[in-house]
């Protein structure tokens, strides 16, 4: 059974081939079966290798497979080859099981779209992209998918091609997170020259054999990787791309966002967490980062007007805990929360689709209002989705959440302050969560809203829905995948010994959150712009909204300079040279121009002239 | 008889090429200039004889009738292009056609 794993990642691709190679002539009704039939087949063999796996001893939960060499050079070779342990079936399952949701929610609501057999062919090779970064056994191919979901991200995010803006946001996208991926590889190939191999796991045993903790190639290794990680989990400071990204249809945002291509930055640190352990300071690093980062777009979530941009920031936000997670070693609760966080944002993401095409494609969240009485089923999804964004207790984020914190608090001298920060971040959840969900839902209808939804779209919501409040107890052992430290939180919410009043204000600071959002929020809109006329109120407003000024800086400091060299260099020595010549032959037209006069017998002495050059050449020299 | 020198044949197949080398380039009839043609034609056919001969050698006489299979051929094209121009612009004159300048 365990020999079928390459059926897995291989189902999306044929489903890929088959929708590009009929270019577009296969009838409509077809196209759906095969974009989200092939990713349900995969996911159901998904979860039949992962009971296989897990019948197993926990030592034994291990399966290579070699499909065939991909590159050869004397005794240096790469194999197509896959690795399954518990981490890569963890990633294996979220990818396949909300990815397959997504496309049958896409069925739906792409139905009226006339490039929907483009649209599931991008959609099945993003999951094939996925597949092959989480199962690949050696850096190259793990590379190849890296490679492979920026290129799905940046068709898909483009995907409305005849708008401009789109397609800024897909250049965008593929322009900043591939700062990362030059990065993450110069990080290979530093890992490549100096442990001479390839393979994932050797080259972690290789790692810790040979270099000592901090040492000075273990640190660039892993601030390399980490630079990947950090363009493609969108974190600071390479966040930049992600709410633009926004601009794609809604179901690409929640595979993007739940599934796919920012959970591939935490997946690619857990499966080289051995290096970052042997460099604690760039570990350290990945906690601040993700504190900050969480911090950040918690604070820019709280003043978006756009449904999709402040579940984009809330996303951002919530990468930021699992790289908090990460940084001070909870592997486990990192990859817990990246589960979780799948289910309940890609019902978020789903349901903002829902909201989005029962309004006719309002996206403004001010001109919502009272969803809660036109779009029930919406309505009480978004909420279980909210609820376990804000991680209430009893819902899976809570778990999860709760989980990193807990290990944040205890992680040395820097633990209590990346717990505040991460505290901290829990309350602007719960408030920015509040807001959404007071202002879209309650209040006042402003938009008339006709539930435009079908079963195809109902459906995965409800099953997201409850997923996302049982998907605590869906926690996979990771062990021997990722080495158990820090605290560990059973799902039955016995806490361990850094329980007690932490645990309490952990737990409490959502609630805080909820109670100031509901405060501000009850009546409308108008107490929150009663804050906004505290001083320096409506700056710090545009200052949030525009993301802390990220994009403004970067225009400043990359964008502008780089327009302005290119035009300085229009004319650089190389066009010159090419001017030159082209001057010249022009020169020489306009100076022989004259000699053809049309007379004959003028010609017949210009032949008479050089034959005699010739043959005094030919006697004399 | 004795046999004309080599010298003397070059010698007059010079005379000649130059005679209608320096014909075609001060005569403006067409005609004019084609028969110059033939005459710088013959000079070089002249020479390739008396080479023939001097060296005992039949290349000379090939050359000549490839030379003189050449010339028939020029005499016919040029004699139509002749035919045509005279009925189109009334007029043999080679310097009054110079409308094919740059």
């Amino acid at each position: 059974m365990l020999n079928l794993l390459w059926l897995v990642p291989f189902l999306p691709l044929a489903g890929f081939l088959i929708l590009t190679g009929s270019e577009g002539r296969l009838p409509k009704a077809y196209v759906p079966w095969i974009g989200a039939g092939s990713v349900g087949l995969s996911a159901a063999l998904a979860a039949a290798l992962a009971f296989e796996l897990l019948a197993l001893a926990p030592e034994a939960r291990l399966f290579r497979q070699t499909l065939w060499h991909w590159m050869a050079a004397g005794d240096f070779g790469v194999d197509f080859a896959f690795y399954l342990d518990a981490l890569s079936l963890n990633m294996l399952l979220v990818v396949t099981g909300v990815g397959f949701l997504i496309h049958v929610y896409s069925a739906g609501y792409m139905a009226d779209d006339p490039g929907m057999a483009r649209f599931f062919a991008y959609m099945n090779l993003f999951v094939f992209a996925m597949l092959i970064l989480v199962l690949a056994d050696n850096l190259p191919l793990l590379y190849l998918g890296w490679e492979g979901v920026g290129l799905c991200s940046y068709l898909l995010i483009g995907f409305w091609y005849e708008k401009p803006e789109n397609g800024y946001a897909a250049r965008k996208a593929f322009v900043v997170t591939r700062v990362g991926d030059t990065a993450m590889a110069l990080g290979l190939f530093l890992l490549f020259a100096q442990l001479g191999t390839l393979d994932i796991q050797e080259a972690m045993a290789r790692a810790s054999a040979q270099w000592p903790a901090g040492s000075t190639l273990a640190t660039a290794a892993a601030l390399l990787l980490l630079g990947g990680a950090v363009g493609k989990s969108a974190q600071l400071p390479l966040q930049v791309w992600l709410p633009d990204a926004m601009a794609g249809p809604t179901p690409i945002s929640a595979l993007i966002h739940a599934a796919t291509m920012v959970t591939a930055g935490v997946y690619l640190i857990a499966r080289t967490h051995a290096l970052f352990a042997l460099a604690p300071e760039v570990q350290t690093l990945v906690a601040v980062i993700g504190a900050i980062t969480l911090l950040m777009s918690g604070f820019s979530a709280l003043t978006q007007t756009d449904i999709k941009r402040v579940l984009a920031y809330s996303t951002i936000s919530q990468i930021g805990y699992m790289f908090l997670a990460l940084g001070v070693g909870a592997w486990s609760a990192a990859i817990f929360h990246l589960t979780t966080h799948a289910f309940f944002k890609a019902l978020l993401f789903l349901g903002a689709g829902a909201v989005i095409l029962s309004l006719h494609h309002e996206q403004d969240i001010f001109r919502m209002g009272g969803l809660r009485r036109s779009l029930p089923l919406v309505f009480w999804t978004f909420v279980v989705g909210l609820a376990a964004l804000v991680a209430l207790p009893f819902t899976s984020g809570y778990y999860s959440k709760h989980e990193i914190l807990l290990n944040a608090h205890g992680a040395g001298a820097a633990g209590p302050w990346l717990w505040a920060a991460g505290t901290a971040g829990a309350v602007l959840t719960g408030l920015y969560s509040t807001r959404l969900l007071l202002v879209a839902f309650f209040g006042t209808e402003r938009t008339p809203a006709r539930p435009h939804y079908d079963s195809n779209i109902g459906v995965p919501l409800v099953v997201l829905a409850i997923l996302s409040l049982a998907g605590g107890l869906a926690k996979l052992p990771l062990f021997p995948a990722l080495p158990e430290t820090g605290t560990e939180l059973a799902p039955s919410g016995a806490e361990g010994e850094a329980g007690g009043s932490i645990g309490l204000l952990t737990t409490a600071a959502p609630f805080l959150g909820v109670a100031i959002g509901y405060l501000v929020y009850r009546a409308g809109t108008a107490s929150a712009e009663a804050v906004l006329k505290l001083p320096g109120g409506e700056a710090l407003r545009r200052l949030w909204f525009s993301g802390w000024g990220m994009d403004w800086l970067y225009d400043r400091l990359f964008v502008l300079p780089f327009v302005a060299l290119a035009r300085l260099n229009k004319g650089d020595a190389v066009d010159r040279l090419y001017q030159g010549i082209v001057a010249l032959t022009r020169l020489g037209h306009r100076l022989l121009v004259p000699t053809q006069t049309g007379q004959l017998r003028r010609y017949a002495a210009g032949m008479l002239f050089g034959a005699a050059l010739v043959l005094a050449v030919g006697v004399w020299a | 008889m004795a046999p004309i020198p080599f010298e003397h044949a070059l010698l007059l197949a010079s005379v000649l090429f130059v005679l209608g080398l320096v014909a075609l380039l001060i005569r403006r009839n067409l005609i004019v200039m084609l028969m110059s043609v033939e005459i710088m034609l013959n000079a070089a056919g002249l020479a390739f004889i008396a080479a023939g001969s001097r060296w005992g050698q039949p290349d000379g006489q090939i050359m000549f009738l490839l030379i003189l299979t050449l010339a028939a051929a020029e005499v016919g094209v040029g004699l139509g292009l002749v035919l045509q121009i005279y009925r189109r612009y009334k007029t043999l004159d080679a310097d009054r056609l110079s409308e094919m300048q740059g």
